[in-house]
């Protein structure tokens, strides 16, 4: 860096400042309406007028209110299991089942990997209905269960292609000679290639547990009674600027509440990410 | 020999293996028939009998009829007629509900069809086996319950996830495809009234009345446009970011994209309310527009404004993901080709130009055309930010921005027009499925096969 640095010309030193002007620039527009969330969850008044980054007398007041006074502990209770469960369930299930689409030739898989794939064209609310009546035949209404059932069924074609593509780029040198050791199908997923696959298992695991949190319709749909409300629907009703619950000091505290843990564990996992979303892409040979 | 035993299981499921010796086999298959014939009988008749609600005729005597059959025969009899009373007022008391029916209906296919797979695995087991014993194999049933375990290993383990997506995603699709050939919409809501099979109808309603074929062609154009232009922008933006960061002159490049990454790693959900509530007529981005001394501007009532907006909102939202990418696939660009490049005299542009750019496009491919398919459906953008707005009179239950899926979810959850929902999802899900299949066709995954 440092005879780099010594060799810079005029024009490098104009473009420098260009580029660096650019991306502090950019930085505001990614910070500020982050900040805008943020300082309008200390605002004193619920009025748009009123909210501002820096709100002349900040208090905690709103959080107070959100812990105390609404039921989002609850809310925020249920939505954490929905979301750990289905983290489990995805992760699982995806990685085990994208583990016989990627070793085992059985027949009939590339058919079935296609059918799975269209899959992931059909937006799950366009079955809305249809959810709803097979929930109500088989008595899973109102129940945080159900959402977790249906996360993970959703999550599968997606996913399943993604793990597959992961495992693919895995040499199966060290599965055929598990296999010369007597070990079985299972036995080579538990140890050998569960293990090597972590960092996809962790994407899988880590958007698994971010969708529920703000997923509005499933809960809307399925979900009647208030002990069973997820965070989601709270906060789009204090948003909603026809809803007599029309708070946006209030939205922006549990947004705060909830954005912030994941919003950590994102750029904590940021390493997995990029493995996750580059795990499908053609490497260009 | 071998194909009495795959008679008699064909009849008494198991029969054959246990002719076959195989008795725990015998016993399993035995056991899927009973449960067959089980539910057939104990959610019919049997149970009416002793819950007598309104199967009895005045003298008390159970009366036949498809209503009180088991699971099966009703359910395929409610998914030919959709049912034959209406619960017109509340004293009716046994009534059809179409709906109901119709997706009763299709469990009971599906479960069938499972069954009939248990069935026809029942029969050609039992032929295998025996064929094996008369060519002279020693067979015992624990053994080839183990050695048959293991070579259906696949088939087994997927069947869960398998399951699980039938009656999840597949019976849905189905669903909305039977219901687009019903009257299922705002005038026939069961149980008050029934639905019928009606054909072709939808369709020729779509196309015959001016104001759905106009708000359809309407929408499929702009949800086209948009598609376009959203991943388009979004891409680009992004990978000018990728590669300003990846210029020798700008140090601490892991700081710039880890603040880059934050309108990824925020919940989507948040940001767009975020960016609605800021773009809010009195909200904070007027106010400053009007402290500077200029007229508020209609962000989110004026159809070019609001469509303007949501581009930019979507910029924001969607360039960490192709940036992140973008500089993941430039790492692996290989570095003798721009040594070469520049021992032959190709200045920064031209490098860029004929080797990085192309290299970059090629390898990100696939995700540029699922990016096109995801915009086509973003609903949670369009629905959070505009809602659709704003309104427009010639269009049937749209605004100006709505693409064909959150018009989709109007129609559905507002107007309940559920039968033109499910012709349109039903063209999305044809249009979309086949590009997707074009676009997986080619990806290098499938092509290892």
């Amino acid at each position: 860096m440092e005879t780099n640095k010594k060799k810079l010309t005029p024009k490098q030193w104009f473009f420098g400042i260009i580029i660096h002007l650019w991306l502090g620039l950019m930085i505001l527009a990614v910070i500020i309406p982050v900040m805008w969330v943020v300082g309008s969850s200390f605002g004193t008044s619920a009025a748009i007028t009123d909210v501002k980054i820096f709100p002349s007398e900040p208090t905690l007041k709103n959080y107070i209110e959100l812990l105390t006074e609404t039921d989002f502990p609850l809310w925020f209770r249920n939505t954490f299991i929905i979301a750990a469960l289905t983290m489990v369930c995805t992760s699982v299930l995806n990685m085990f089942t994208a583990f016989i689409f990627a070793r085992f030739p059985f027949k009939g898989r590339k058919p079935l990997l296609m059918f799975i794939m269209v899959f992931t064209m059909f937006p799950s609310f366009l079955g809305l209905t249809a959810i709803y009546v097979i929930a109500l035949n088989f008595g899973l209404l109102d129940s945080i269960y159900t959402l977790v059932i249906i996360y993970t069924a959703g999550s599968i074609p997606g996913n399943i292609f993604l793990a597959r593509g992961y495992l693919l780029n895995i040499p199966r040198t060290l599965d055929e000679a598990a296999y010369i050791d007597g070990a079985s199908k299972l036995q080579v997923f538990r140890h050998i290639v569960m293990p090597l696959s972590l960092p996809m298992m962790a994407f899988l695991a880590l958007t698994a547990f971010m969708g529920p949190w703000f997923d509005y319709i499933m809960p809307r749909l399925l979900l009647s009674s208030n002990q069973n409300l997820t965070i989601a629907i709270e906060l789009f009703n204090w948003t909603d600027p026809q809803s007599p619950l029309f708070n946006i000091p209030r939205f922006a505290a549990g947004s705060v509440l909830i954005a912030v843990p994941i919003t950590t564990l994102a750029i904590f996992f940021q390493r997995f990410i990029v493995t996750g979303l580059t795990a499908g892409a053609n490497k260009g040979e | 020999m071998r194909f009495v035993t795959a008679f008699m299981s064909a009849i008494v499921w198991g029969s054959g293996q246990v002719l076959n010796r195989q008795w725990l086999k015998g016993l399993v298959f035995f056991g899927v028939q009973v449960a067959l014939v089980c539910i057939e009988l104990f959610t019919g008749t049997l149970r009416v009998l002793t819950v007598p609600e309104g199967a009895m005729d005045i003298g008390g005597n159970a009366f036949f009829h498809f209503r009180n059959a088991g699971f099966f025969t009703r359910s395929i009899w409610g998914i030919i007629t959709l049912g034959e009373i209406p619960r017109e007022s509340s004293a009716v008391l046994i009534f059809d509900h179409s709906t109901m029916l119709l997706i009763s209906g299709l469990i009971a296919i599906a479960v069938l069809l499972l069954f009939l797979l248990v069935y026809v695995f029942n029969i050609r087991d039992a032929f295998i086996t025996r064929k094996k014993i008369e060519e002279g194999e020693r067979i015992d049933s624990i053994n080839s319950i183990r050695a048959g375990l293991e070579r259906n290993f696949e088939y087994i383990s997927i069947t869960p996830g398998m399951l699980l997506l039938l009656f999840v995603s597949l019976l849905p699709i189905l669903f909305s495809f039977l219901v687009v050939f019903t009257n299922y919409n705002t005038n026939t809501i069961p149980p008050r009234n029934l639905v019928d099979w009606v054909g072709f109808q939808t369709f020729r309603d779509i196309i015959g009345l001016p104001i759905w074929s106009h708000t359809f062609v309407y929408l499929f154009i702009w949800t086209t446009i948009w598609a376009f232009t959203a991943t388009f922008t979004a891409y680009s933006f992004g990978m000018l970011q990728a590669v300003i960061i990846s210029s020798p002159l700008v140090r601490y490049k892991k700081f710039f994209r880890s603040i880059y990454m934050l309108p990824w790693a925020i919940p989507g959900f948040v940001s767009v309310l975020t960016w609605r509530n800021a773009l809010h007529p009195q909200g904070p981005i007027n106010r400053f527009i009007t402290d500077l001394g200029y007229e508020a501007l209609p962000f989110l009532t004026d159809v070019n404004y609001a469509r303007a907006v949501l581009v930019i909102v979507n910029v924001w939202l969607g360039f960490p993901y192709f940036m992140a990418l973008i500089s993941g696939v430039m790492g692996t660009i290989n570095t003798d080709m721009y040594e070469a490049a520049q021992i032959d005299g190709a200045n920064a542009p031209q490098i860029f130009r004929k080797i990085t750019f192309p290299y970059i496009l090629s390898a990100t491919a696939p995700q540029l055309i699922f990016s096109v398919t995801f915009n086509f459906n973003n609903f949670g953008l369009v629905f959070f930010l505009t809602g659709g707005g704003p309104g427009d009179p010639s269009l049937q239950f749209a605004g100006r921005t709505d693409l064909l899926i959150t018009w989709i979810y109007k129609l559905t959850i507002d107007q309940r027009m559920y039968n033109y929902a499910a012709a349109m999802s039903v063209f999305i899900f044809i249009v979309l499925a086949t590009v997707s299949a074009i676009n997986l066709r080619r990806t290098r995954v499938f092509k290892e096969e």
